[in-house]
């Protein structure tokens, strides 16, 4: 390792479990508006944990990916989806969450599923931040339960986006980020399934005058 | 220099149709532009033919015994398909369901998803096999939604999500696959996420590491292949896009998620040594075989019918899979080719016969042979292709199926049995109805585009009984890859 100094460790780990934290914010969040700001925040983060990571393992290239996380995950995405929701006069809707205990406990058990899970990962990685691969996993899943426990077309969205910034974590985490060429892909594949969303939006809102999923169960087997 | 072609065309014709979708000539352009790629391919797998497998551009492309015939089969039913979309989506465009504008979204759309599907197959770079998954799953969600109907943004709202989670998955086994990799090959050069240098050295890759990685590849393209438990979207999606767009879904999108499952079995295969993922694959194959069966009972809507079968289909396809070995993979290559080619053409039929009745409830549709032959007798004999009835190439792949499972697995033979015994019961008779009996619709005002369908029978008919030499050896070298 290059630059093996020894505040960078610590200050991961710290990164990581803000990051954990981020993501159990989110489940409890009802209003719309916040969720969004979360999920900056979540950018953020991870911006800041790539920049740490390509400083201390010397890796030019995670600079560029930090980067990309800066102006799609910090910036343009958030920037987006709040003028889509105020467009959309969506912006101080709220959901009605009823069992947000239960939610929380769910949400222990898949982190702790998660380091299970994680351990012969850790085991084997050579990075400096092997030990937030669990973590990593752990936002996945948390993103996951936030998809499933809410309602609402832009919240699913964002549960979406949060699985992808644990996705990323996962990669800069275990492998000190995937090559350039793939990072760009998904970063592109990101960007246009966010607009098709974007318009999905609309489309919903015109056929149904809400962005409540709760209309979209027409479509079950008899 | 002929990939780029082929993915290039393509493109090209997304472009294109994007600036000229809306004029009168764009279902022409369509055609030809996929023409194109047929003839691109054309001599793709002439070069093939002659020089054996090629690695392309750094090697991150690459043609093997493996994906040369769905390249082929790919640009083939690309083809059939468009030619089949002109009369269609005309008369769906008079009967006011589609705007020109709607029709260049299409369009547009179709060839995007057709260079996705290109990009997938052709790729030897596993995390770019991932983007164009992606891509491919983008570039139909909006062919899903085209009518703007409630059940149609529902249906694509759905598919989008559950494929999105699905692909996500598979972008986690993605990187543990590079992180297992990146240990034998190190990082330069991108070699760690080549197939055919993983594939080199599988026997070295962490075998804890690949087997967690094949769980979530096998979840996240599963899903798109339409796996049971993980099916949902699937009928919905089929139902509810255009039939040209579920043509080409269930022809071809699920065989290209298929591959990418089998291009990582054939990894984790080799490096955990045992047959766990074969298992897996069993399992998964005879669960969605069984359940797609069963749920074809309960249809009442063609499109949907169909979706169904294509889950079992894809299920017994799995199966064969999961088996592996030389017998067994060679059918299930070859049911690959016939259920794409059998299902397609369906889809052809049922599109036109829902056209002539006004309605996709199988019981508004009857007398079809009355009204229009050409669309009945298709319709009633890609039924029996799909149902297995000799000689149809489907018999001759479900048979090669069966008798392996019976020597190697007695203990599937009775779901499997069951499986496709309820499929024939439940196809038959629903679609026997339709065909004969009684009706006074008047016939469809453009005459329908049957040539791809007849093709397509005549074709899987002749599979059933003759299967080229130059086939054949694709399919043995590809089952000796596989394993």
């Amino acid at each position: 390792m290059p630059h093996s100094n020894h505040w960078i460790v610590p200050s991961l780990n710290l990164l990581a479990s803000i990051l954990l934290l981020i993501s159990f914010a989110m489940l409890s969040r009802r209003r719309t508006q916040r969720l969004i700001t979360l999920f900056a925040w979540q950018g953020l983060v991870l911006f800041t944990s790539t920049c740490l990571v390509a400083y201390s393992s010397g890796q030019k290239e995670m600079y560029y990916s930090a980067g990309l996380t800066l102006m799609l995950k910090v910036i343009a995405l958030p920037w987006i989806l709040h003028r889509l929701i105020q467009r959309l006069g969506a912006q101080w809707d709220s959901e009605l969450l009823v069992n947000i205990p239960t939610t929380m406990l769910v949400g222990l058990v898949l982190v702790i599923f998660a380091f299970g899970l994680a351990q012969p990962i850790s085991r084997m990685a050579t990075t400096i931040t092997r030990n937030t691969i669990g973590i990593a996993l752990a936002v996945i899943f948390l993103a996951f339960l936030m998809m499933i426990t809410r309602r609402k077309a832009v919240t699913q969205v964002i549960g979406f986006l949060a699985m992808e910034n644990g996705l990323f974590f996962a990669a800069t985490s275990a492998t000190y980020g995937m090559p350039m060429v793939i990072e760009l892909g998904i970063a592109l594949d990101l960007l246009v399934g966010f607009f098709i969303l974007g318009i999905f939006f609309f489309q919903i809102r015109e056929q149904f005058d809400s962005l409540d999923l709760s209309h979209l169960e027409a479509l079950k087997e008899e | 220099m002929d990939i780029l072609i082929v993915l290039g065309l393509p493109l090209l014709g997304a472009l294109l149709l994007a600036l000229f979708g809306a004029r009168r000539f764009a279902a022409e352009l369509n055609a030809g532009m996929s023409f194109a790629t047929l003839v691109a391919v054309v001599f793709l797998v002439l070069r093939v033919l002659r020089h054996g497998s090629l690695l392309a551009l750094q090697e991150q492309f690459f043609v093997d015994s493996f994906n040369v015939f769905l390249v082929a089969l790919t640009a083939f039913v690309g083809f059939t398909t468009a030619l089949f979309s002109r009369p269609y989506m005309r008369i769906e465009q008079q009967r006011g369901r589609l705007g020109t504008q709607r029709l260049r979204l299409y369009h547009s759309m179709y060839q995007l998803f057709m260079a996705a599907m290109f990009l997938a197959l052709l790729t030897n770079n596993m995390g770019l096999l991932w983007v164009a998954m992606e891509a491919a799953t983008l570039s139909t969600v909006l062919l899903v939604s085209l009518y703007r109907t409630r059940a149609s943004l529902e249906a694509a709202w759905k598919y989008f999500i559950l494929c999105g989670v699905g692909i996500a998955q598979a972008l986690f086994g993605t990187i543990l696959l590079y992180f297992a990799a990146e240990h034998v090959l190190g990082r330069q050069g991108m070699t760690a996420l080549l197939w055919t240098h993983l594939n080199a050295v599988k026997g070295q890759l962490e075998p804890r590491v690949l087997g967690l990685a094949f769980v979530f590849l096998l979840v996240g393209y599963g899903t798109k292949v339409g796996l049971a438990p993980l099916h949902n979207w699937l009928p919905d999606a089929h139902a509810e896009g255009p039939t040209p767009v579920s043509a080409v879904l269930s022809g071809l999108l699920l065989n290209v998620a298929l591959y990418a499952v089998i291009r990582c079995k054939v990894l984790v295969e080799g490096s955990i040594g045992s047959y766990l993922p074969g298992r897996m694959l069993m399992g998964f194959g005879l669960l969605s075989a069984v359940l797609g069966a069963f749920f074809l009972w309960r249809q009442r809507d063609i499109k949907r019918l169909f979706a169904y079968s294509s889950i079992e289909h894809m299920g017994i396809i799995t199966f064969a899979f999961g088996i592996g070995g030389p017998i067994a993979n060679f059918a299930a290559l070859l049911h690959m080719t016939v259920h794409s080619l059998t299902k397609s053409s369906i889809f052809f039929t049922a599109g036109h016969a829902s056209q002539t009745a006004h309605t996709q409830q199988m019981d508004g549709i009857r007398g079809l042979v009355g009204i229009s032959p050409t669309v009945g007798w298709g319709l009633m004999l890609g039924s029996l292709a799909i149902l297995g009835m000799p000689p149809f190439g489907v018999f001759a792949s479900e048979f090669l199926i069966l008798t392996t499972a019976m020597r190697e697995h007695p203990w599937t033979t009775p779901f499997l049995l069951i499986a496709l015994g309820v499929a024939f019961g439940a196809i038959f008779r629903k679609v026997q109805p339709m065909v004969f009996g009684e009706s006074d619709a008047p016939p469809l005002s453009h005459p329908p585009a049957l040539v791809p369908v007849f093709i397509h029978l005549a074709m899987v008919l002749a599979l059933g009984v003759y299967i080229p030499p130059m086939l054949a050896e694709w399919y043995r070298a590809a089952a000796r890859l596989i394993g």
